[in-house]
């Protein structure tokens, strides 16, 4: 898709509306819908934009391999990491009341943590599966017939 | 909804097929916030119409874009199909009506997390606070599902094309 140039600089254009966008979803879901679910899918969803208007190469100098790993085990990381977290300051597992001197401040840090662990994994999920979807095919322009 | 599904099942193009999918998927969406769930018709609006509709669309990348048409109808799978959908209508007699105040859904916890979680987290959203707090393990699950199938696919396509490669230098 590399010749269209309205595609091109529309993409670019979008880009970081998209992840704004996904960034108030994850922040914003304590208090509207939406949460850390919803919020991995769509920032990965602009690298999959991405990917798919300026090519596979491009895309993965962008978000590389390696960064994505690292993405996807840290995000399962901090979300247990806050639940161990929650046993060692002597609550239960998973407990966020006792992250603060007061419970209710913990619970909304717990949640707030544990949302963001969410994001994280579920971005670099989808980028991963779809990177390696992709990269696999011949090139995406095959699709456009 | 109904017409989406139909055209599904009898499309042979199977980029037609992925497309009516995300078509699906976005009527579910909308049914969703009719019945005022708009946090999961939010992720079905991303998820469902959005991400697996690319997904879909990488994986037809790999493969041939139609369908082969079986030389004969299927008789069994359609008894099987027609099957489970009759039980399953026939279950849904016995439901409680839509929206019922007395149904057991809404006098188990629900009243519970209804009056307690905004005073107990500060978070207006009971949603969240049900997903994060209340069932705390679940959502660990879930993510753990999402965390093995990342690494799955990285595991299954990248050692192939790795292997592919380490044969091509060989030879």
């Amino acid at each position: 898709m590399s010749h269209h140039l309205v595609v091109r600089v529309v993409a670019k254009l979008l880009m970081p509306f998209i992840i704004l966008f996904a960034l108030y979803v994850q922040m914003h879901g304590d208090f509207g819908p939406g949460g850390g679910f919803q919020a991995g899918v769509i920032f990965a969803s602009a690298f999959v934009l991405y990917a798919l208007v300026y090519g596979m190469d491009a895309a993965r100098k962008v978000l590389p391999d390696g960064a994505l790993r690292i993405g996807l085990a840290l995000g399962v990381l901090i979300y247990g990491g806050t639940g161990v977290l929650g046993l060692l300051l002597g609550g239960n597992f998973l407990d966020y009341s006792v992250l603060a001197h007061d419970p209710v401040h913990g619970q909304h840090y717990g949640i707030f943590a544990i949302e963001f662990g969410v994001g994280l994994t579920v971005a670099s999920a989808m980028a991963t599966i779809f990177f390696h979807f992709a990269g696999r095919g011949a090139n995406l322009d095959e699709m456009e017939e | 909804m109904g017409m989406s599904a139909y055209l599904i099942v009898r499309l042979h193009n199977l980029f037609a097929v992925v497309m009516v999918s995300g078509v699906y998927s976005l009527l579910a969406a909308t049914f969703f916030v009719v019945v005022d769930a708009v946090d999961v018709a939010f992720t079905e609006a991303a998820v469902g119409a959005g991400i697996s509709t690319v997904l879909m669309l990488g994986a037809l990348s790999l493969t041939k874009g139609r369908e082969k048409v079986p030389s004969r109808p299927a008789i069994l799978p359609i008894i099987i199909a027609l099957a489970t959908g009759v039980a399953l209508i026939y279950g849904t007699l016995d439901m409680p009506n839509y929206g019922d105040p007395d149904a057991p859904i809404h006098q188990h916890v629900a009243p519970t997390y209804l009056a307690d979680s905004k005073p107990k987290t500060g978070i207006p959203n009971v949603v969240t606070v049900v997903l994060a707090s209340y069932r705390g393990y679940d959502t660990l699950g879930e993510v753990t599902v999402i965390f093995t199938a990342g690494i799955c696919v990285m595991v299954l396509l990248q050692g192939r094309r790795r292997r592919r490669k380490a044969k091509g230098d060989t030879a």
